[in-house]
């Protein structure tokens, strides 16, 4: 019984990660950067929920449509400031440095703001522990929420990357950016919509995440947000499906991993995939595989 | 910068080597003449072995990241092996050898163990590019301070005691003793720091980069930056040349870790010494003193340790200053629009030879940075 119990929370931490992974992959997809910042959207995203939610007591729907509307600007922000002066630059780590440099300023920020100490996050999901097997099985609603959440946000993001002309474009984007351009899309609209989604789907992973794991600190999105990456390098990069599936498989991997092996050793296990994942099969599960031409 | 001297004709790199070596000696002896006149506070005191130590960083990360052109954000976790080999090889043999020996012992032990583990880890992952390297490296940085924070090493007279679990299933003797002990590091780790053995090796640590530098290998290795493709077909050993650069930056790092732990009574691997902000932290000094520019380095680690120090009421606003100069850094040094706008800056309030004179000492320096 605990086995399953543990798959079934192994299954709700990877749909966040496979949520957070779906902001890295579509971004890397598009821009061809890694968003060192993405996790950092996450932390704010919490921060706006629980000033909202335990500091001014308002309703629960509230913070959630302020933390995405919150996180879907700074996401955009981020983007027009940081990253596009430097989208043609001479070399690909200068903007890498610039999102490291991003996401230290955002924790940074957080922490004048908030200071240090460990917030309790209130959880927002209000539907009660489901109690399966005459009660040897719990459980809890975060958990079941995560899950639906995740299974939403994947079956909308794959009908509007497939069914919506904005979705063709970013797929025409991360295919080829001036023969996109040539074709009359607005190249830069795209990235920027990218951005915003991704980080829309932050802010909804960093209020899920913060409901199960109720601490909230300025480096809470750090460790997360690093994992998805991980997540999104497993299921192979630029690939959506491939973000779900890493995603959920690290999920599961980590808890068990913790359950079994050691509970400190946890983060080694799930960099010791990535590691192994990029050694076996660069490409990733549901990547493809590029040559370089001279 | 100006014309060569005529009477001793040294080369260019060769003059510039050596402004570097007496920067750092002519820091040396200022900073020995105000301990010696008692002007320096003993707050700044005891700055100065850790300025050391972030000097070396500085230096060998850069070599990573200026000259190979890899990005690695795991050289935290290279200091982190040299600091806990050389701490456990001294706690070892602690009073069965002079302290100068087993110090020296120590180092060389923290530098080869690091090396070895760069050429370990460099194998599989220099097969990587770009995000992908920088990212794993982050990864192998966290692995290591997860594995040494389960380590658990004790003594007893039947010899070593290894286990991953906790100091009870050692089982270790009566007279057996806890060496290292799992999250809470190793004690006891004798205290042979100092700053002059710090700025010697600093002094080390220079002379080798900057004579691999100019040497055929480090021209290799920049070859391989600039263009990887060109320099393959020139016949040029890719993985060789990286695994080099790679596990000497990795080796000069362990002494830097070495320099660490003898510097402190407890050493342990926390995120904040040996965890992903440390390697940012290095990572800043490298981008603030110029990617690729050894003797930048050394100045922005210097700057960049005493200035929050110097200015106490801004010590919480220190990160985020950080943050703020990396972006702004970045942004200026790399954007194409910023630096067309320098350029026509120049051009409409410098006249052309200067410009063409700075310029070209400075790309002498600097090379071209990250490819």
């Amino acid at each position: 019984m605990s086995f399953i119990s543990y798959l079934i929370n192994g299954v709700s931490l990877g749909s966040v990660y496979a949520i957070i992974a779906l902001g890295y992959t579509m971004v890397y997809g598009i821009a061809k950067m890694l968003n060192f910042a993405h996790g950092d959207v996450i932390m704010v995203g919490g921060f706006v929920v629980f000033t909202i939610v335990s500091s001014l007591g308002l309703p629960p729907v509230l913070g959630i449509v302020a933390a995405v509307a919150i996180c879907t600007v700074l996401g955009m922000i981020i983007e027009r400031v940081a990253y596009k002066p430097l989208r043609n630059a001479a070399s690909p780590l200068a903007v890498l440095i610039t999102a490291i440099g991003v996401s230290y300023l955002l924790q940074n920020i957080a922490l004048l703001l908030f200071g240090a100490n460990t917030k309790s996050f209130t959880s927002i999901v209000s539907i009660p522990p489901l109690k399966l097997a005459e009660g040897k099985l719990m459980i809890s609603g975060e958990t079941i929420v995560t899950i639906i959440s995740g299974i939403i946000i994947m079956v909308c993001l794959t009908l509007f990357v497939n069914r919506t002309k904005a979705g063709q474009a970013m797929l025409a984007v991360s295919e080829d950016k001036g023969a996109a351009q040539l074709m009359g899309i607005n190249v830069n609209g795209t990235i920027a919509l990218t951005f915003a989604i991704g980080s829309a789907l932050a802010a909804v992973a960093g209020m899920l995440l913060c409901s199960s794991y109720p601490s909230l600190t300025p480096y809470t999105g750090a460790m997360p947000g690093i994992k998805a990456f991980v997540a999104a390098v497993f299921g192979g990069i630029g690939s959506i499906p491939g973000a779900m599936i890493g995603g959920i498989l690290l999920g599961i991997i980590e808890i068990l991993g913790k359950a079994y092996i050691s509970s400190q050793m946890a983060d080694a296990i799930v960099f010791a995939v990535l590691i192994i994942v990029l050694l076996v099969k660069p490409a990733g599960i549901l990547g493809k595989n590029i040559q370089e031409k001279v | 910068m100006d014309k060569t001297n005529s009477k001793f004709k040294l080369s260019k790199t060769t003059k510039s080597n050596l402004i570097t070596y007496l920067i750092v000696i002519i820091a040396y002896l200022t900073v020995q003449l105000l301990l010696a006149g008692g002007h320096m506070s003993s707050l700044m005191e005891g700055l100065l072995v850790p300025l050391c130590i972030y000097v070396i960083l500085a230096v060998s990360l850069n070599l990573t990241v200026g000259i190979l052109g890899e990005l690695s954000l795991g050289h935290a976790g290279f200091m982190c092996v040299g600091a806990f080999s050389g701490a456990f090889f001294s706690k070892c043999t602690q009073g069965s050898m002079p302290d100068m020996l087993r110090f020296l012992l120590a180092l060389i032990i923290g530098a080869v163990v690091a090396g070895v583990f760069g050429i370990l880890i460099g194998i599989p992952v220099l097969r990587l590019k770009g995000d992908y390297l920088a990212i794993v490296t982050l990864a192998f940085g966290e692995i290591i301070k997860n594995l040494v924070n389960v380590l658990y090493i004790g003594r007893d007279s039947d010899g070593f005691h290894f286990s991953m679990k906790d100091s009870i299933s050692l089982h270790l003797k009566e007279d057996g003793e806890v060496l290292v002990n799992g999250a809470q590091g190793i004690t006891g780790t004798p205290h042979d720091s100092s700053f002059t053995i710090g700025v010697l090796l600093i002094l080390l640590a220079l002379f080798i980069i900057l004579n691999l530098i100019h040497s055929r290998d480090g021209r290799a290795i920049m070859a391989i930056r600039d263009n990887r493709i060109a320099a393959e077909s020139v016949g040029i050993n890719i993985t060789k040349y990286k695994l080099m650069a790679f596990s000497i930056s990795a080796a000069i790092a362990g002494v830097g870790g070495v320099l660490y732990a003898h510097n402190l009574s407890t050493l342990t691997a926390q995120p904040k010494n040996f965890g992903y902000n440390m390697s940012i932290m290095i990572l800043v000094y490298v981008v603030l003193g110029g990617i690729g520019n050894i003797r930048g380095s050394i100045i922005a680690a210097v700057l960049l340790t005493l200035l929050p120090e110097l200015l106490r009421g801004l010590s919480d606003y220190r990160m985020l200053i950080y943050a703020v100069v990396l972006i702004a850094m970045m942004l200026l040094n790399w954007s194409p629009k910023a630096i067309e706008w320098k350029e026509r800056f120049r051009e409409t309030y410098f006249s052309g030879r200067k410009t063409g004179k700075s310029e070209t000492a400075q790309v002498s320096q600097t090379g071209k940075g990250v490819k």
